[in-house]
């Protein structure tokens, strides 16, 4: 309880972090088994909106939060590279369950995989797993808040706009 | 109806066509010449109460060589599934589209094309199902090798620490 005849001293790369941590908007992007999960997280069981991540928005431009959630095949990807850059900035990413991370069960010979997201966006979060369980997933959120804390509050206003992508 | 009474029945209306019985698991195929195969299939269709077409699939011998294209066809009046298997050259093998008689072929072909690389005369509309539209190569063939690169994004996985003498060697 702040008394209220007191002054609270922080500065604007924090309240501006504050705001974008505890309000994520992910895009609503399903490609395989692992958005089942997403799902999953996002209903009333696991409520990811308890931890201020739970407008899944139906466009990039409204989102500021991609998880890949699912199979990257080579087709899709060029589509999830267009998604990304109509993300405004600041932006952030998850790659969620084995195959987004590195190719999962098609690692070896699946000739149509994508093998990483990352080999085209820029990844924060990696969530093992086949897929991850909603628990996982909230954990991953969660990491990606304490990443944004960190990162804004030590790189300045504009420091997620000098991420590199 | 048994695989035998089946067998013996198109024999008799087809004794060019049939070709013979095929031991394959859990029940016998039976080998039609391709240039008969619709007909064979309205036939069935028509006068033996086998109305559905379960599954179109393509398959690949490089062994034999040859291609084939496999039709399962279904009755549910007789509760029984009929596997006919057409053999074709495997190199630009092609064969009637079975689209006239039933729609449900219109995918499968596509997808036999797709990955197979057979032709079905006939068909309306004979492009790839699965890939994208500029992949090279069919990719369910035998001899089919993983591309190295499509559009600028590696394929292999240890492909990034690689130098290009040794790219075609990625997956090891």
């Amino acid at each position: 309880m702040i008394p209220s005849d007191s002054v609270v001293m922080t500065s604007v790369d924090e309240v501006l972090s504050w705001g974008r941590r505890n309000s994520l908007w992910p895009l609503t992007f399903g490609l395989a088994c692992c958005a089942i999960e997403m799902m999953a997280t996002g209903a009333s069981d696991y409520d990811l909106e308890r931890f201020g991540c739970g407008v899944f928005r139906a466009t990039p431009r409204q989102a500021d939060l991609m998880i890949v959630a699912g199979t990257v095949t080579l087709k899709m990807a060029s589509r999830i590279r267009t998604l990304y850059e109509q993300m405004p900035e600041p932006k952030w990413v998850i790659s969620m369950g084995s195959c987004s991370n590195k190719g999962g069960p098609y690692w070896h010979e699946g000739y149509h995989v994508l093998k990483g997201v990352d080999r085209i966006v820029p990844v924060d979060v990696y969530v093992p797993g086949c897929p991850p369980r909603p628990e996982t997933l909230l954990e991953a959120v969660m990491m990606l808040q304490k990443k944004i804390r960190v990162q804004e509050s030590s790189m300045g206003l504009l420091g997620s706009l000098r991420k590199p992508a | 109806m048994t695989f035998e009474e089946i067998h013996q029945k198109l024999v008799a209306k087809f004794p060019q066509a049939v070709q013979g019985i095929e031991e394959t698991a859990p029940e016998k195929s039976l080998k039609i010449h391709p240039e008969h195969i619709v007909a064979v299939i309205r036939f069935m269709k028509e006068e033996m109460q086998f109305e559905t077409l379960g599954d179109l699939c393509g398959l690949d011998y490089p062994a034999l060589p040859a291609s084939c294209v496999a039709y399962h066809m279904q009755s549910y009046a007789h509760k029984k599934v009929v596997r006919l298997k057409c053999y074709l050259p495997r190199e630009g093998a092609s064969i009637e589209s079975l689209t006239s008689l039933f729609k449900a072929a219109n995918w499968l072909e596509r997808e036999a094309f797709d990955m197979f690389g057979i032709r079905f005369n006939g068909h309306p509309e004979l492009r790839r199902i699965l890939c994208p539209e500029d992949w090279v190569g069919h990719p369910l063939r035998k001899d089919y090798q993983t591309p190295d690169y499509y559009n600028g994004m590696p394929v292999p996985l240890y492909f990034d620490n690689q130098d290009e003498s040794t790219a075609g060697n990625a997956k090891t």
